[in-house]
């Protein structure tokens, strides 16, 4: 499908650039793709009159009307089984689903039909379905709602899966995750959600599937995505006070990986430590540290180190300080690769 | 129909009543009689003697070209059946999923539909694939090994056979949906969706939230299924205490058992369903009661679970015969017209069995085509690298 997100700034949108939260951002994203594409539709629970638990799609039903924004029956298997039917009859299907952890009853829909369809018909049938994921943890949760379940997309061939970490991404990524005729998981760093950033509506920031340096630097590479980058940069900001100078990553993109400018940086640095809030066990991060490994195996002064949550079930909320990876974890991990 | 407002549980001791031609609420309840044709609930217009019966609810005028049309239908497609179970044998399919006895239903739900409705099948719909236009030698593919089914499915209008139980049921919903919000639903130049599944697919959780679905969205959809009385070895009962069609009503829309043995009975009540629907009133579920009369699929042993009594049973109520018999009976056909049928079939057999064995294998890169409509750069690499490592065994040295 040609793109016609460059020219989606809308004549009644306040000047540009603005000041928005992340999850402002998202819904001023949604908005514009659903102006831009009336084949544009949103489905989910509780995403209508509520406008979404997190209030993501607020006020699009009342704009849109109840056919374009869908308040679906509870279960997770029928919205994607659905999308992936209106996907072939030429609707351009939004699902959101309402927490990481319950993605699971859709996950047989992902992946034996979303992620398969265009390769099972070699390319009859396209799906450009967007999966929205409010993922992560540090909210104080109960169970199922604060985990970072990524990697099984990225392990599934014919997804692609991207993340936002900052406002203006949010606003452009998920207009360019909707004009992508392949199927994207869309993580949202829901902790993160009213984080504040410039949004300039009128310039894209670059195209979808690409990683960005965001803080340049020469002693160490940070690679993160998705919540895991204001930490990294935090992270970096806190060493640069004591002489360190480090590199900072946003990946963005997941699956497929853009893993160039990391070897380019690791070719520089010799350094890397990668940051997750996901079990690292076959994770993105062991991915990226197997990929490194091979591509500047002669330019690596240190392993590549992963700071990510653990090997277990997401703990009681109480204990969730202790697992996601904060500052000091980062720049314990920076040490030892510096000391190496 | 019996109401839901009828049933009761039994008593502990309560022996179960005697058996009448229709189960009571009790026995539906206790489980005893999910398979039971259903009596009086039961559509049937062509015994399976071959007789003629009415219907108050369904009828159907059919001419004899129609009926030898449909006829013509139902040995062809078990020809291709037989010469594909045969290809197997001989080496030439990986698998295949017989659908002998199940002539009828297919033929009667695949010629009910119109050019502009759509099907989403299960694995076992090659007698619909053949009402949608489409050569059996394209389904012939998925078994060997060589694709994944070659049709073009928004052309044909016939969705790729999912394999994993029940997925399609929702895929289908999805449609159905759409087809409503085109505003393609409401008078008689309407859109309808048949989709197609078997008794051990009511289990699935699919299954049942396409009927929530289906119903909440008041969606042009047609659930057929297919009740061939196993689920590779288990039983409907192993499903099921109630008669499947029974269950759409605690979804809120009709059901009704069909005889799916019965090519009219199938065709006249799958016509008015999709006419119900393309008017705004599904969605509607139709079982078709029938028999799977061979294998699961080549790999299937049924000796292990089943008796061939029953077998032997359902043959007497062979889809095919009994459409014979009443060809015959009526005078529609004479014999040059059944010995033309069997030359059609014996020459359909033989271009299978010629593309079947001279179907060549993929080549390597198809591993790698269309993973994605937008690509991925990462893939491109690993698909290079390897055309790459296998390039290098070229000239016969490996």
């Amino acid at each position: 499908m040609a793109a016609p997100t460059m020219d989606r700034s809308t004549a009644a949108a306040p000047a540009s650039p603005q000041t928005l939260t992340i999850s402002k951002a998202l819904n001023m994203g949604l908005r514009a793709a659903m102006e831009a594409n009336p084949k544009v539709i949103m489905m989910g629970e509780d995403i209508g009159k509520l406008g979404g638990v997190f209030r993501i799609t607020d006020g699009l039903q009342k704009d849109f009307g109840e056919q374009r924004v869908l308040d679906t029956p509870l279960a997770e298997s029928g919205i994607i089984g659905t999308a992936v039917g209106l996907a072939i009859r030429g609707y351009r299907p939004v699902c959101e689903i309402q927490f990481d952890g319950f993605i699971f009853p859709g996950f047989d829909q992902i992946v034996s039909q979303v992620a398969k369809l265009h390769y099972r018909t070699q390319g009859k049938i396209k799906m450009p379905i967007v999966i929205r994921v409010p993922f992560g943890g540090g909210i104080g949760a109960v169970e199922h709602h604060s985990e970072s379940p990524e990697s099984y997309f990225a392990h599934t061939a014919g997804l692609k899966v991207v993340s936002c970490s900052n406002p203006a991404d949010a606003y452009w990524m998920i207009q360019q995750a909707i004009d992508c005729d392949d199927p994207v998981l869309f993580f949202e760093p829901k902790r993160r959600y009213y984080e504040k950033g410039e949004v300039d509506t009128t310039v894209t920031p670059g195209k979808l599937f690409e990683s960005r340096v965001l803080r340049p630097g020469t002693d160490a590479t940070l690679v993160a995505y998705g919540p895991m980058v204001r930490t990294a940069l935090d992270a970096a900001n806190a060493a640069a006070e004591d002489g360190t100078s480090l590199e900072v990553i946003d990946l963005r993109t997941l699956s497929p990986l853009d893993l160039g400018p990391v070897f380019e940086s690791v070719r520089r640095t010799g350094r890397l430590v990668v940051v997750s809030e996901a079990p690292s066990e076959s994770s993105i991060a062991s991915e990226i540290a197997a990929k490194v490994q091979q591509e500047c195996f002669y330019s690596l002064q240190a392993p590549v180190l992963r700071v990510t949550g653990f090997d277990t079930p997401y703990p009681p909320s109480k204990l969730e300080e202790e697992f996601l990876p904060d500052l000091d974890r980062v720049l314990h991990a920076v040490d030892r690769s510096l000391a190496w | 129909m019996s109401s839901p407002e009828q049933w009761t549980h039994p008593e502990p001791d309560a022996a179960p009543a005697a058996t009448a031609a229709k189960p009571t609420a009790e026995q539906v309840i206790a489980g005893l009689r999910a398979t039971d044709e259903g009596g009086a609930d039961l559509v049937q217009l062509l015994t399976p003697e071959g007789e003629r019966v009415s219907h108050p609810d369904f009828d159907i005028d059919i001419t004899a070209e129609e009926l030898r049309g449909l006829y013509r239908d139902m040995v062809l497609i078990r020809r291709v059946d037989r010469e594909a179970n045969a290809l197997q044998r001989k080496g030439q399919l990986g698998i295949w999923v017989p659908l002998l006895g199940q002539e009828a239903a297919q033929i009667g739900a695949g010629r009910a539909m119109r050019q502009t409705d759509m099907a989403f099948p299960s694995y076992r719909e090659h007698g619909i694939a053949w009402t949608r236009g489409i050569n059996p030698t394209e389904l012939l593919g998925i078994f060997r090994g060589t694709d994944q089914g070659t049709w073009d499915p928004v052309e044909k209008r016939f969705h790729p056979y999912t394999i994993v139980i029940g997925n399609q049921v929702l895929n289908a919903a999805g449609y159905a949906m759409g087809q409503k919000f085109d505003g393609k639903v409401g008078d008689d130049e309407g859109e309808a969706t048949m989709c197609f599944f078997g008794d051990g697919a009511t289990s699935q959780g699919d299954v049942h939230e396409g009927f929530v679905w289906a119903a909440v969205y008041d969606a042009p959809l047609v659930f057929f299924c297919q009740n061939n009385q196993w689920a590779i070895s288990e039983p409907t009962e192993r499903q099921s205490r109630l008669p499947l069609y029974q269950r759409a009503r605690g979804y809120g829309f009709p059901g009704i058992r069909v005889d799916g043995n019965d090519v009219l009975a199938t065709l006249a009540v799958t016509k008015w369903a999709l006419d119900e629907c393309r008017h705004g009133n599904g969605p509607i579920l139709i079982e078709a009661f029938t028999y799977r009369m061979d294998a699961h699929t080549t790999s299937d042993d049924p000796t292990r679970y089943r008796l061939s009594d029953e077998l032997e049973m359902w043959k007497l109520k062979d889809p095919i015969e009994r459409v014979k018999v009443y060809l015959v009976r009526q005078q529609w056909a004479d014999s040059s017209f059944f010995e033309s049928v069997e030359a059609d079939a014996e020459k359909l057999g033989e271009e299978l069995r010629e593309f079947c064995t001279n179907m060549p294998d993929p080549p390597a890169e198809r591993i790698f085509s269309n993973v994605y409509a937008e690509g991925s750069p990462a893939l491109d690499a690993q698909r290079d690298e390897f055309l790459d490592y296998v390039s290098g065994f070229a000239g016969g040295e490996h």
